[in-house]
């Protein structure tokens, strides 16, 4: 009987906590709300989705467009992601299958470094060495690519850490089967590894991509702020984060809530994408009780 | 097992060791507000907490707006801000702490000497793109804009009597050392910065260059002396009236005990 | 684990297809240690003439251009204390009752995964004013370390779920029946059996969310605020250290050398906080299997 009372405890403690974790992100954009209302009540969504431009503070014709915006944060994001999880996911295979474990485990803790570099040390080192060098090819180097290439080092030890936890969760009896079939390593970790690990390895790029997505410091820095929709990777962007960042600090009271409407709409736009990714398709992982 | 035991139990230990309640005790001053002008306020708390015991003063930044919006809603005592107070902000006093001059600065290797008024209106709206057109050497001038709302861009609006939306920028910043960063790694750029920040920057070996606007050279001597046609002031603004400890700390700032601590941070004191 | 792998290889085709994978993976692993080297030799290079004994002790002076950030370090590690207590349950019991108590896909249970994916992606200084307003005013804390730790668990919390859920899924399926028939309740199973089997990729996750924590500067601006004070408590406000580089190198001029001296401080932390956390999983691991 007692024994059956702390599970139930233990069950609706954990169940508390969930609920407590999955709805925090109600109370955030509730707040995000109220910090937009004065905006939303004044009719401007409108103009967010019609308006060409960006220039709020603009006396003669302000400009209230958030579409470049939000086409930065999308290219920005995926861009870098793009990037890093190639190199993460390979670099994932060749600590775990290729490398004894001495030497892996240092590789562990360069990646550990890099997951807590701070953003304005990134930020700082890709507008001396990263810009300059982008800006000899094509001015004027503070961009896309510039920014796209620091944030996938940025979100690189993400993906790189969760893929060779899950690689190295694949169980030992899967890849020795596969070795005494006489199939060839490439191929265990090819038909074998990857798809075992492949639920773990996509919550690492998942959450890789949400960190892109949600960046500030090191966008700020290295993206340009041009709010326009990019020709080329070499042109200036500008993400939604990046705008609040260069803004909120300085805005008027009006200003303010435009910014905040401008946090908000991001976060709704990504909710809609990630309601319909993990409403549509089966959830990876499939739970065994 | 017993590390699964041991782990929360000095967890608790250290967050029981650091739970004291919040002091009440005591006057404490709370000031939030501009990240320019949160060094020398800090700096000046210190020196200010040392003589005079049982003062506690806490400075926070976040930017001028943080600072109106505190000192408005009372959430701090006094607010900091990098510029003049606007038309909406009237029900708030500001007392003048400092002045700052923004310059035009280009990369070391430019060698444009002294941009008249005319060129740089022409530069920032894109009818001039080019160096060689005002006697440089050949190459785009790469034009480095400030995000919207920030103090330095309100002073240069001034100066040029431009709109915001006139500006035709390859790059926006936002912090004076993102911009002097901005030009320092690129050889046609041009941007306008904070004098003090430039001129310590460039002594620091920074590879960029101040150069004359209408032919007044760049210093902030040249701020002191009202010569310079681009300053801000640095101000503390509060609402109605002060408690006594908070009232003592802002006629502090405003005496030249604190003009040493202006100076270290390059900007242009006022006080006498 | 490679020792356990044959490295006899039948057919030419699967040699070569070796060769390539070592290859690309040896390559993607060079430009990534390349990038941080460069980064690390660049911080050094500025940094470590400023390094001294006085630096990790010592007051800071003249806005941060001279002293040290004594200060400084112990408030990031109160904000980090104040950040772990909370976050590790509520992250890793968010993820056990999600694979363990609910079908996975269950309405409630995907609701549940989507708000916390959200949450990743909700923009870092959006956490730093939600905090500010929400911690700081509403609950009264103020702007104190506690106020940071507590904006800091939002902020990570996902990390932490997320790698925690794929922890628990990838553990092998007949954990949960075995136990069952030796007759131990579900609350015994997650404890003795579950948790210490998922435990290293609990750690992967305690790892990435304390570097996050550490490097974060535009949530704890806002919360944990900018004081220089050498903390007395955990309801005083105290600059962390990435505040700290973030103000040198952009507000302060001629910040450069002691703002990567600092974050070369951070480094090092985190490097001993990472060393120690492995430790710790190792003992527990191997005392679990003993006892």
């Amino acid at each position: 009987m007692c024994r059956l009372r702390v599970d139930w405890l233990v069950r609706h403690v954990l169940g508390l906590l969930a609920v407590v974790a999955g709805g925090l992100v109600l109370v955030i954009v509730w707040y995000l709300f109220q910090g937009a209302k004065p905006a939303l009540e004044s009719g401007l969504p409108r103009r967010f989705f019609g308006d060409p431009e960006w220039q709020p503070g603009s006396v003669r014709d302000p400009q209230y467009g958030l579409v470049p915006m939000l086409a930065g944060s999308f290219l920005v994001t995926v861009f870098a992601t793009a990037l890093a999880t190639p190199l993460g996911i390979a670099g994932a295979v060749f600590y775990q299958f290729y490398v004894p474990a001495r030497v892996s485990r240092w590789n562990l803790r360069c990646m550990e470094l890099l997951a807590g570099m701070p953003a304005v040390v990134l930020g700082f080192w890709g507008l001396m060495v990263v810009v300059p060098a982008i800006s000899r090819l094509e001015p004027p180097g503070q961009s896309l690519l510039a920014a796209a290439l620091v944030l996938a080092l940025m979100i690189l030890p993400i993906i790189a850490l969760t893929s060779q936890a899950a690689l190295s969760a694949v169980p030992l009896s899967h890849l020795q089967a596969a070795a005494g079939l006489g199939i060839g390593r490439a191929g265990m970790i090819w038909n074998i590894a990857l798809p075992a690990a492949k639920g773990g390895i996509g919550s690492g790029v998942l959450l890789a991509l949400a960190r892109a997505i949600g960046e500030t410091l090191v966008v700020v820095m290295l993206c340009g702020n041009i709010a326009q929709i990019p020709g080329s990777v070499f042109d200036p962007i500008r993400p939604v984060t990046s705008t609040i960042a260069l803004e909120m600090g300085y805005a008027t009271a009006s200003h303010k809530a435009l910014l905040y409407a401008g946090g908000l709409i991001l976060v709704l736009v990504i909710g809609l994408l990630v309601g319909g990714l993990s409403f549509r398709r089966k959830p990876n992982h499939n739970t065994v009780h | 097992m017993k590390q699964t035991i041991l782990f929360p139990l000095l967890f608790s230990s250290i967050l029981l060791f650091g739970c004291g309640k919040p002091r009440e005790n005591g006057q404490h001053i709370t000031i939030t507000g501009s990240s320019t002008v949160a060094p020398i306020v800090a700096d000046a708390a210190r020196r200010y907490e040392e003589s005079h015991p049982g003062v506690r003063i806490d400075v926070q930044t976040g930017g001028s707006s943080r600072g109106i919006a505190d000192a408005m809603s009372g959430l701090a005592d006094l607010g900091m801000i990098s510029r003049a107070l606007k038309d909406g902000e009237s029900e708030l006093t500001a007392h003048l702490i400092a002045m700052d001059g923004v310059c035009v600065i280009v990369h070391r290797d430019n060698r444009i000497e002294n941009l008249t008024r005319k060129q740089l209106v022409d530069i920032y709206t894109g009818k001039i793109s080019d160096w060689s057109e005002i006697g440089g050497a050949p190459g785009e001038i790469i034009v480095a804009g400030k995000a919207e709302g920030r103090a330095t861009l309100e002073v240069f609006l001034d100066y040029t009597g431009l709109d915001s939306a006139d500006i035709e920028a390859d790059v926006l910043v936002g912090e004076n050392q993102h911009a002097i960063k901005t030009v320092a790694g690129n050889a046609n750029g041009i941007a306008y910065v904070s004098i003090g920040a430039a001129e310590s920057e460039s002594e620091g070996g920074t590879p960029i260059r101040l150069i004359r606007c209408d032919g007044v050279i760049p210093t902030t001597e040249a701020v002191a002396k009202g010569l310079f046609p681009m300053t801000r002031p640095l101000q503390v603004v509060t609402r109605g009236d002060l408690p006594d400890a908070s009232k003592a700390f802002l006629s502090y700032l405003q005496t030249a005990a604190i003009n040493d601590l202006i100076e270290t941070h390059f900007y242009v004191p006022v006080a006498r | 684990m490679t020792s356990l792998i044959s490295s006899r290889f039948t057919t030419r085709r699967s040699r070569v297809q070796d060769w390539l994978f070592g290859g690309i993976g040896a390559i993607a692993s060079l430009v990534t240690l390349g990038a941080l080297g460069w980064i690390l030799a660049d911080l050094v290079k500025m940094g470590l003439p400023h390094l001294s004994v006085e630096f990790f002790t010592a007051d800071m002076k003249s806005a941060g251009r001279e002293g040290g950030i004594g200060p400084m370090i112990v408030s990031t590690f109160l904000i980090l204390v104040c950040f772990l207590f909370p976050a590790i349950p509520l992250g890793v019991g968010c993820a056990f009752w999600l694979s363990e108590y609910v079908q996975g896909g269950s309405r409630i249970a995907r609701a549940v995964t989507g708000g916390v994916d959200l949450l990743a992606s909700v923009p870092s200084i959006v956490f730093g004013l939600f905090g500010m307003s929400f911690f700081c005013q509403v609950l009264g804390l103020g702007f104190s370390i506690l106020s940071g730790g507590l904006t800091l668990t939002c902020m990570v919390l996902p990390i932490l779920v997320r790698t925690t859920l794929s922890a628990m899924t990838s553990l092998p399926p007949d954990l949960r029946p075995a136990a069952g028939a030796l007759g131990l309740t579900r609350a015994t199973t997650l404890w003795q059996i579950l948790l210490p089997a998922a435990l290293p990729g609990i750690m992967i996750g305690i790892t990435l969310g304390v570097g996050r924590a550490l490097a974060e500067t535009a949530a704890l601006l806002f919360t944990s605020g900018y004081s220089t004070r050498w903390p007395e408590s955990i309801h005083d406000s105290g600059r962390a250290i990435s505040v700290h580089i973030y103000d040198l190198a952009m507000n302060i001029p001629n910040g450069g050398g002691k703002a990567s001296a600092s974050a070369l401080v951070l480094l090092l932390m985190i490097l001993a906080i990472n060393l120690v956390a492995s430790l710790l999983a190792d003992r527990c691991l191997k005392s679990q299997y003993i006892s």
